[in-house]
Order: C-alpha cells, then sequence, then structure tokens
C-alpha cells in the first residue's frame, strides 16, 4: 500500500512541478527525495517506487505526445539520437532517464531518513 | 549506520543531474542536454504537434492600435486582415516568429558572424568570413539612414519588430522552437538591426559569389596568363538571347567610363602573381542562385488578360526561406511569399497587379589591392600619401571559449577585408580592402513596401528605383494590360573587365567612376512580341553602352528556352504557365549532344562505350526524372570538358574557376581547330577534337558503368535533391527527392537547389493565382506542415491560392482557423 502511494504521490508531483517550466527540468529529483523522506520505505523499495514513478510518468506523457503526432517528431529524434528511427525506443530512453534520476533520488531520501533514525 | 550509503546515493544522483544536464562532445557536435532534452513537460516532446491542432486562439497585445483578425487555411496561410498597415505588420511579426522563429535567429546569426557564439570555435571561420566582410558594417549604416531618413520604413520595421518580441514574451520556454533544445540556447529579442542584417544576407547571397569568384578569377589569370585566360573565359556569347530583345537601341550613355592607359599591362596582363592561394572561403553562394520570370501579355493569353510567372532559385532548405501570407488593410490587399525576418510580401500580387524578380548577376563587388604604412595598419597609401585608416572593431563572442577580436582596417574603399590577420601565412602581406553597393546605406525595404501597394506600371517604377542591392530583374504584369520588365538596382558604370580581377588601390586609377543613372537600366515595357522574361542571362546584347560583367556570371540557357517556348505559344493559361514552369526540357543538349557527336570516332570505343552512347544518342532530351541518358549526356561531357582543358588547367596550387559549357560548345560548332583541345601534357603529338570527344566519351563509361552497378543511371537517383534542414541533419531533410530537371533546365532543380518558390498569377478581375514552395508553412519539425509542399512541389503540381476579401475568406471551406488579436481585454 505505502508502494503503491508513494509511487502515484512522487508521480503526481512530480507531473504538478513539471508544469512550472521555468523551473529546472530535474526537480522532481527534489519531489521524490521529499516524498521518500515522508513515508519512509526499505531502500530498495523506495528506489524501485521511486523510479517507477518517474518512468511510468514519463512514458505515459511521451506516449500520449506520441500518439497525437503519427511519431512524426519521435521518428526524427529517434534518428538522430540516434536510435535507429524507432520512436518505442525513444519512449523507453526517455522512460529509462527518468526512471533512474527518480529512483535515485528516492533511494537518496530514504537514505537520508533511515540515517537519521 | 546509513550516512555513508546516504552520500554514496546523494553523489550519484547529483552526477546523474550533472551529466544530463550537461552538452556532450559527440565528435564535432555537441548533444543536447539529455534529460532536458528528453523531459516531456521541457523537452523535445512539447515540439510534437498534435496533428488535429487546433489554431484558434485570441491573443492581447498592447502594441496594437485596432483589433486583427488572422484566418489561417488548410495550408496554413495566415490572411490578416487589420484596420492599419502597422498592426497588419506587428502581427506578420508575430506569426512568422510563432511558426519560424528559430529560422528567424539562426539565419541573422550567420550573416552576422555570431554562430560562435552558440555553436563554439568550430564556426570561427565562417563568424570571421562574415565580419570580413563587413555584413554587420552594411546592415548597421541601413539602419542608420533608415532612423533618420525614412520614418514610414521605420514604423514598419518597429511594428514587426514588436511584433515578433511580442511572442517572444508570451512564449514558454518550453514551447520554443525545438532547434532551440537540440542546439541547446534561448531566443533572444529581435531587432531592427537583425531585419536588415537578414537582408544584407540576402544581398550576400546573390551578389556576394564575387568576394569568391573575383580572387578565383585572379587567380586563374596568373596561373594561365590573360591571352589563354581570354580564350577560355571569353566574354562573348555567340548564342545569347538577352532580356532586352536584341536590336534594341539604347540611349546615349551619360556616363562612359575610360580604361586606365595602363590597364593593359598593369591590370590585364598582370603579372605578379598575387600569391593569394590558400584562401579558403568558409562558404560561397551558389553559382546557381538565379531565377525565372516572365510575363505574357493579353495578346497572348485565351482570356486576353496578362498572366505573370516567378521562380526564383536559391539554395533548397527547412524551415524554408520563404513564408506564405496575405495582407489586407485600408490601404492594399496583398498576397505572396514573404521573408521570415521582414516585413511586407516580396513576391506575390495585389489587387492591381503582380510582380517577380530574378537575379540580374551583375558585378556590384570589387577588391582593391591597400598598401599599408607598417605592420599596425594604422595608416594606408592612397593618392599619394599615407592616409589614416580607422580600426572597426567586432568582437566575436566564442561558446566556452575566449572572445575573438577583429579589427578591420577601413579604406576610402570600403573595409580591409584581408590582411595580416585574415589570412595564411603564404599570403602575409597582401591586403585586400572590399568595395560593395550592399554596404551602401539602402531603402530597398521599401521598394517591397511600394510593390505591396502599387496600382500600376507608374507605382511600379517608383517603387523600383529606391532598389540598389542586390540587382534585381523585375518583372511586371497589371490587370489594366501592361507588362514590363527592368533590371534595377545600383549598378557600376565600368570598362570592359574593370573590376573582374583584383585592382590596384594605389590611387583612383581603378576606381568605380560612376553609378549607372536608374533611367538607363535595361528596361522594356509592351513589347511587340507579347511577352517579357528574364532567366539570369545577360540584359543586353553589346550594344547596351556599359559592361554587364564577366559572361561567366550569366548563364544562356535557361533563357534560350524560356524564349523559345514563349514565343511558340498562344491561346496561354495558367496551366500553360505551370507546365513551363516545370518544363525539363534541355536546349543545352540539343545543341551539345549533335556537337559532339560530329566527332565521336564510334568505331575506336568499346562495347560499353558504344551502348552508352547510344542510350545517350536515343535520348529524348528531356531531364525527365526517370531518364538514364541526361545522365550519361551529363558525365560524357564533364570527362569531355576535363579532356579538352583539364590539361591547361591541372598542377594549379588553387582551386581555378570551370570555363562554362557554352565556350566549349561554341567552339564544337564552329568545328574549329581550338588549339585548347590538344592536350598539352603529351609531347610530340596535337590531339584534335575529334581524340578528346572520343576519350571523353570512354572515360566517361568508367564512371557510368560503376553507377549503373550501384542502379544510380536514373536521373533523380544520381542526381539526389533534397531539401536539407539550416543545421544540415539529415533527419530533419527530405532527401532523393523523385524530381527531374537540372542546370540548364527551366525547372532548374539540382542537388540542393532549385526552384525556392513557384508562383503563376493571371491577372483576371478576381485574381487567379497558383503556388507553392518546397516545405510548409511551419518551421516545427514536430508538425504535419513542416513539409507539407514538398512532394507536390517535386511532382509540379500546383496550390490554387485563397486571395479574398474577408467576408469571403470567413465563408470559404478551405479556412480553417481564427486567430484574433486584441489590444486589451473587453
Amino acid at each position: 500500500m505505502k508502494f503503491i502511494t508513494t509511487l502515484l504521490l512522487a508521480a503526481l508531483m512530480a507531473y504538478a512541478i513539471g508544469i512550472y517550466t521555468s523551473v529546472p527540468w530535474w526537480s522532481f529529483a527534489i519531489t521524490n527525495l521529499i516524498v521518500a523522506i515522508a513515508i519512509p520505505q526499505k531502500p530498495l523499495i523506495s528506489f524501485v517506487s521511486g523510479a517507477l514513478s518517474i518512468g511510468l510518468l514519463w512514458a505515459c506523457l511521451s506516449m500520449i505526445i506520441d500518439q497525437s503526432n503519427h511519431h512524426i517528431l519521435a521518428t526524427k529524434v529517434a534518428t538522430i539520437l540516434p536510435l535507429k528511427g524507432s520512436y518505442v525506443l525513444l519512449i523507453l530512453v526517455t522512460s529509462i532517464v527518468g526512471a533512474l534520476l527518480g529512483g535515485l533520488a528516492s533511494l537518496t531520501g530514504s537514505f537520508l531518513r533511515s540515517s537519521k533514525a | 549506520m546509513r550516512l555513508l550509503p546516504f552520500i554514496a546515493s546523494a553523489i550519484a544522483t547529483i552526477s546523474l543531474v550533472t551529466v544530463l544536464n550537461t552538452q556532450l562532445s559527440i565528435g564535432p557536435t555537441k548533444s543536447p542536454r539529455l534529460g532536458y532534452f528528453l523531459s516531456p513537460q521541457h523537452g523535445f516532446w512539447k515540439n510534437a504537434e498534435k496533428v488535429n491542432t487546433n489554431f484558434d486562439a485570441s491573443i492581447i497585445a498592447n502594441e496594437l492600435k485596432g483589433n486583427v483578425d488572422v484566418y489561417l487555411d488548410d495550408r496554413l496561410v495566415p490572411h490578416i486582415y487589420a484596420d492599419n498597415d502597422q498592426d497588419a505588420y506587428f502581427v506578420q511579426g508575430y506569426l512568422h516568429a510563432k511558426f519560424r522563429l528559430w529560422q528567424m535567429d539562426f539565419q541573422t546569426r550567420v550573416a552576422s558572424g555570431r554562430l560562435s557564439e552558440i555553436a563554439g570555435a568550430d564556426k570561427l571561420p565562417i563568424d570571421r568570413f562574415f565580419r570580413r566582410l563587413g555584413m554587420v558594417y552594411g546592415a548597421e549604416k541601413t539602419e542608420a539612414n533608415i532612423n533618420a531618413t525614412n520614418p514610414e520604413m521605420k514604423e514598419t520595421v518597429d511594428a514587426y519588430t514588436a511584433g515578433v518580441n511580442a511572442f517572444i514574451k508570451q512564449t514558454d520556454p518550453a514551447d520554443m522552437p525545438f532547434e532551440f533544445k537540440l542546439m541547446n540556447y534561448a531566443p533572444e529579442n529581435w531587432t531592427p538591426k537583425k531585419t536588415y542584417l537578414f537582408l544584407m544576407f540576402m544581398s550576400y547571397d546573390l551578389t556576394g559569389r564575387a568576394a569568391t569568384s573575383d580572387l578565383q578569377l585572379t587567380n586563374t589569370r596568373d596561373f594561365l596568363g590573360y591571352d589563354l585566360f581570354d580564350k577560355l573565359y571569353t566574354n562573348n556569347q555567340d548564342s545569347l538571347d538577352p532580356i532586352i530583345p536584341k536590336g534594341t537601341v539604347y540611349q546615349k550613355p551619360s556616363i562612359v567610363p575610360i580604361k586606365p592607359i595602363n590597364a593593359d599591362s598593369a591590370y590585364l596582363h598582370l603579372s605578379k602573381a598575387l600569391d593569394i592561394k590558400n584562401i579558403e572561403m568558409p562558404v560561397a553562394p551558389n553559382k546557381n542562385n538565379g531565377s525565372n520570370n516572365w510575363a505574357v501579355s493579353g495578346s497572348k493569353t485565351k482570356s486576353g488578360r496578362p498572366i505573370l510567372a516567378s521562380d526564383p532559385h536559391l539554395g533548397l532548405n527547412m524551415p524554408s526561406l520563404w513564408y506564405e501570407v496575405q495582407i489586407t488593410t485600408p490601404t492594399h490587399s496583398t498576397y505572396g511569399a514573404s521573408f521570415p525576418g521582414s516585413p511586407a510580401v516580396i513576391i506575390g500580387f495585389n489587387d492591381s497587379l503582380a510582380w517577380g524578380v530574378t537575379n540580374a548577376g551583375r558585378d556590384v563587388l570589387d577588391f582593391y589591392e591597400i598598401k599599408f604604412k607598417d605592420s599596425t595598419e594604422n595608416e594606408y597609401w592612397f593618392n599619394g600619401k599615407w592616409n589614416t585608416a580607422e580600426k572597426r572593431i567586432e568582437v566575436i563572442k566564442v561558446k566556452d571559449s575566449a572572445d575573438v577580436i577583429e579589427q578591420i582596417p577601413m579604406t576610402v574603399w570600403g573595409p580591409t577585408m584581408y590582411d595580416a590577420h585574415y589570412q595564411n601565412p603564404q599570403s602575409k602581406g597582401r591586403n585586400l580592402a572590399i568595395q560593395w553597393t550592399a554596404h551602401n546605406a539602402s531603402n530597398g525595404a521599401e521598394t517591397f513596401y511600394r510593390l505591396n501597394r502599387a496600382k500600376n506600371y507608374d507605382d511600379y517604377i517608383k517603387a523600383i528605383s529606391l532598389w540598389t542591392c542586390p540587382g534585381q530583374n523585375f518583372v511586371l504584369a497589371t490587370k489594366s494590360g501592361d507588362i514590363a520588365i527592368k533590371q534595377q538596382g545600383s549598378f557600376v558604370a565600368r570598362w570592359e573587365r574593370q573590376g573582374d580581377f583584383i585592382m590596384s588601390g594605389d590611387d583612383t586609377t581603378y576606381a568605380w567612376q560612376g553609378m549607372i543613372p536608374n533611367e538607363e537600366n535595361p528596361t522594356i515595357k509592351n513589347p511587340e512580341r507579347g511577352f517579357v522574361s528574364s532567366a539570369n542571362q545577360k540584359a543586353t546584347d553589346a550594344t547596351y553602352p556599359y559592361y554587364l560583367g564577366t559572361a561567366t556570371s550569366f548563364p544562356l540557357y535557361r533563357g534560350i528556352s524560356v524564349n523559345q517556348h514563349l514565343i511558340g505559344m498562344s491561346g496561354i493559361t495558367a496551366e500553360n504557365m505551370q507546365a513551363l514552369q516545370t518544363n525539363n526540357d534541355n536546349v543545352f543538349a540539343a545543341t551539345a549532344r549533335p556537337a559532339l557527336m560530329k566527332y565521336v570516332q564510334v568505331d575506336k570505343l568499346s562495347p560499353d562505350a558504344k551502348r552508352m552512347l547510344d542510350e545517350m544518342t536515343n535520348w529524348d532530351l528531356v531531364n525527365s526524372e526517370k531518364s538514364k541518358g541526361i545522365t550519361i549526356f551529363e558525365i560524357v561531357w564533364d570527362s569531355v570538358t576535363q579532356a579538352v582543358w583539364g590539361d591547361e588547367l591541372a598542377g594549379s596550387p588553387t582551386t581555378l574557376n570551370s570555363p562554362d559549357d557554352f565556350i566549349l560548345v561554341d567552339q564544337l560548332l564552329k568545328d574549329s581547330n581550338w588549339s585548347i583541345a590538344d592536350d598539352i601534357r603529351t609531347k610530340g603529338k596535337v590531339e584534335n577534337f575529334k581524340d578528346q570527344v572520343t576519350l571523353g566519351v570512354e572515360n566517361a563509361t568508367k564512371k557510368l558503368l560503376e553507377l549503373e552497378k550501384e542502379n544510380k543511371l536514373e536521373w533523380s537517383l544520381f542526381k539526389a535533391t533534397r531539401v536539407m534542414h539550416l543545421t544540415k541533419t539529415p533527419a530533419l531533410s527530405r532527401m532523393n527527392l523523385p524530381i527531374g530537371g537540372g542546370k540548364n533546365i527551366i525547372n532548374a532543380t539540382t542537388e540542393m537547389h532549385g526552384p525556392s518558390w513557384r508562383m503563376v498569377v493571371h491577372l483576371t478581375d478576381e485574381i487567379e493565382a497558383y503556388g507553392l514552395y518546397p516545405g510548409g508553412q511551419s518551421g516545427n519539425p514536430g508538425s504535419k506542415y513542416y513539409d507539407t509542399f514538398i512532394d507536390y512541389w517535386a511532382a509540379g503540381k500546383y496550390y490554387r491560392l485563397l486571395f479574398l476579401a474577408k467576408e469571403k475568406l470567413i465563408q470559404n471551406e478551405r479556412t480553417k482557423w481564427h486567430i484574433q488579436f486584441k489590444k486589451a481585454n473587453a
């Protein structure tokens, strides 16, 4: 239950802070950290929940955008990056980048909480 | 104890943020900041526009005087209806920014030598080139002049600028164009100076080739000697069909330029090698920058009304140089292609007339050699004494590196482009100042402003009389039935060959002796033959009293082709004019192929060469997309030219100009025993045309067999026409387009160059106009409207242009969206 709560809460907060485009793109690392401090979990679980929160958020957002764009831009970017022009791979890479940072931030939060305890 | 894991994890997190927030070097280029770039709420995903985007909007802008309604049609062309002119230009600026902001930024960065600022030291050669060429200098002079003397244009450019900046101010950074994110920099505010820099860039694109070719021609003359040079680069074009028909009588010139008495020895036959080798030109405008335009009078059309056609040939880029727009205010109603970066319509029509332009190709840029007193370059020799050379300081900012400062000594001629600080070690001590009409303050922007409002021939003449650089052939057709063409610009009254090579800057001996008065520029109105046309050929025959420039600046064959077709046509419709714009007949090959066939010794050819020659002989002389004959002809022709003059040009340490095709055709046709045909490298043997043509076919066959193996003999596969993104990124470009045409063809589509806007206007009561450009109205690679017109363009098709009064447009089924501009929330 805690796992799902942190996952959803972190995703929600990341999305909310992301609406303010004047703050840096990595602000979700801070919201993840806060969530992990507020709701303590074991480090590994915290990492997974944090990673999934951002990974899924970014995957969903990019997938929705990509669908209504008919893959026009994703195909081009996936050629530049280079990901063989595959929009699927590009969404995957987007999601993994978000997940990795989200997970690490949550992990840091969980260590901080348990180190204080 | 969790402190250590905490520290480790925190460090890992911060490191990852740092890496994802940094541009990484990948070879010579830099990656975007990956985390930012991939973030769906900040990065490139934000530019992936919904294919069913609703462009309806309501925009508040307090700079406006009244309200403006913009309707976007199904091709995303805005139709601007404003209560006054300033508001119309404000909205044009806003829309240019909304759809093309990055391109506007990038193009003016190139023009002003500011690429290094965003892309790093790699781009320094390009930046230094444009700075030393005096691009910023010219734009500043124009700006100062307009601010001081031309309140109407100042107001116009200011309104346009305010529109661009209103968009920038109102737009969230996450919604800024894709390329800013890719290259990791932010847009800056527009300024009037940027508009003048953009126009300066057009001057460079259309007259700046001389900055390269004058040096090359000088090198070529030095290498060959003037006598041989004059044979290979002769100024006589026997088959010229000029813009103004042959036999036209010209009035007595008001200026008779006098060739300096020592010019033969001290200029033309100068043997002192200037040793300017290895000056690397980082960029040079395309030699094929040209265009077609023509107008046929009612006497030749089915409707009895004139038809005008215009297709400027420029580099094929995305986002396109052009942006279609309709501007309707109480003073005028105009439609056409505009430049993102500049107000008003550049090539188009209004409810009274239509106009188009082609490049005049006249030489308006010269180099003068300067002597400095010493290495400080503070004083230079002119008219028998040392004169002060003020230094113009240009600071080039360089990303991740120290500023580079150019100190350009200014002379009576203009900026000293090449000096000890700007050339390579071999050429130390050679100083070249540049004199260029583009450096003079210009009111050129007003020409288009006036053309947008012109009602008749007299208005057109008044509007274009303000035009100075780059020289253009302005074609006109009016509803009232007039057709006309005038070559207009600020042109130097030259003696023969003046300025083809570097000249001495010691005194006024080689100076320009005057500018040709506008009234004496070549012009023709309502000619008997029922049409006017231009295709970058020389404007006049040799009876025109002024020297037009070296023949190599004037392509011959498109003009011949256009005129041949127009002479033969009657009962013309707009569809006929579209067909002519996309015509692929090869009049050059029609002359050159039989000339080659006269000499080829078939019995000496290999079986493969015979087979290729057969295919070339059976070719229908049309550069169609699937044709193999044209590919064979092109390669054979190149091979023959190599065999004929490759030996004369071989061994030069620098790139020499290639002589023009017409030179060889004329000689082949004359059946002369042209001495150049001999391969000077074979001692004791004298080759003639028979030997060289046969050798050429045989050499070409080797290359042709390779192409055949790669399956690239078909013309469009061999030519591989592409429309490149301005960053040259293939993924953002359209490659290998299925299109015919080529050099010397009316459909002048080559590898990366061609008809950049095709327009046909039938001047009926309700104007019937067609047009398109290879690109799309949106500059966003993530938009469905990014490359909308390209396939249509390649197929030679046209769109009917919507040019309607507001009430009619609102009801038109092709009208899709409405953007309201209001002063304040009512």
